[in-house]
């Protein structure tokens, strides 16, 4: 049974289509790639892949069912804004995820947070931009989870810190799991994928393992995407 | 270990190439343990599956063999290691040649030239 399963997914948002018939599936142990130009329907998706948001037609299965408090103990979504409260610390941010969250391991946050250099005791609202996402990803790739939902993961961080949660999501890969990344920084994370989604004005334009379009075009995952978006 | 990949090729094929080098140069020596697939991909920054994939290429070239709950471990054959050394010299020769005969060399200019190569620079 596939992990994720999309069928003639739809959404609209009073009358225009940001999702239009999208069938998906994604196996267990996949690092993907959500790809596509502002405004194609990435966050949408990831949006009804969670259940924040309900669909016009069609259906979202994770590991067999739609989403429920159920399929969210076993996804772990990181939104693209900032989502924490901002009078919390980053320890009561911990205290927080592990109060809602099973799944979540603090020993393995406790090591990112010193590896990243945050401080437990700062209160979220004194820190920068590039803080707070570090923190809130630290949170969500700290929970045991079976699919890993990470809108824009890297876009406000410095490229050593691009690295290390690159690393990070290496390191925590399991067969069991699925990550699933949107972002523009096509180039920084190619190498981490397994496949990748194109997404155009809400369709799924092109479903591909990033090895195979390497071999069959002779280019990268970012060049091809230049041509095929190409404004 | 230089990990940086051409974006033209497969990066399993790559991966695979630079692991051949690494055991053939003897930075992997006969019998030696390899890393587990989890601390390659992460020294490497490449995707786990992308790892197990090279690593299966190199077990059926036998150059590595795999012990069921030990791990991947160079091959002890000497001479396995010897052949893919030369093998790998072969395809790189070959791309020497092919780069002079673009610069218009002869093949006696290219024997002339490597016979003048001094001692300490090979």
């Amino acid at each position: 049974m596939s992990l994720l399963e999309c069928r003639k997914l739809n959404k609209n948002y009073g009358g225009s289509f940001a999702l239009n018939d999208i069938d998906l599936q994604i196996e267990p142990g996949r690092i993907v790639g959500l790809l596509g130009p502002n405004g194609s329907g990435k966050t949408t998706l990831i949006k009804l892949i969670n259940g924040l948001l309900t669909p016009t037609g069609g259906e979202v299965l994770i590991d067999g069912r739609k989403p429920s408090p159920e399929t969210k103990a076993i996804v772990s979504y990181l939104p693209e804004r900032n989502a924490l409260s901002e009078w919390m610390s980053a320890k009561q941010a911990m205290d927080y995820y592990a109060d809602f969250f099973e799944d979540f391991n603090r020993d393995k946050a406790k090591e990112m947070i010193r590896n990243l250099g945050l401080d437990e005791q700062a209160r979220i609202k004194t820190m920068s931009k590039g803080t707070r996402e570090k923190l809130q990803l630290i949170l969500v790739m700290s929970r045991e989870a079976k699919l890993y939902l990470l809108d824009e993961p890297i876009g406000g961080v410095d490229p050593a810190t691009r690295d290390y949660i690159l690393r990070t999501i290496i390191s925590n890969y399991n067969e069991n799991a699925s990550v699933i990344i949107s972002t523009h920084l096509i180039a920084d994370v190619e190498q981490v994928l397994d496949d990748v989604i194109f997404l155009r004005e809400g369709h799924i334009e092109l479903h591909e393992s990033v090895d195979e379009i390497r071999n069959e075009k002779g280019t990268s995952v970012d060049a091809l995407f230049r041509e095929v978006f190409r404004c | 270990m230089d990990w940086k990949f051409r974006s033209d090729q497969p990066i399993y094929t790559q991966l695979t190439a630079r692991l051949a080098e690494a055991i053939v140069a003897g930075a992997y020596a006969p019998g030696e343990r390899l890393p587990s697939v989890r601390d390659l991909a992460i020294e490497a920054g490449v995707n786990p599956n992308t790892v197990q994939r090279a690593l299966a290429d190199l077990e059926r070239d036998g150059l590595v063999y795999s012990q069921r709950t030990n791990g991947r471990f160079v091959t002890e054959n000497g001479e396995m290691i010897r052949s893919a050394r030369f093998r790998m010299a072969d395809e790189r020769i070959a791309q020497f040649l092919a780069d002079m005969q673009k610069l218009g060399c002869t093949r006696e200019e290219i024997v002339t030239l490597l016979k003048e190569v001094r001692e300490e620079e090979i």
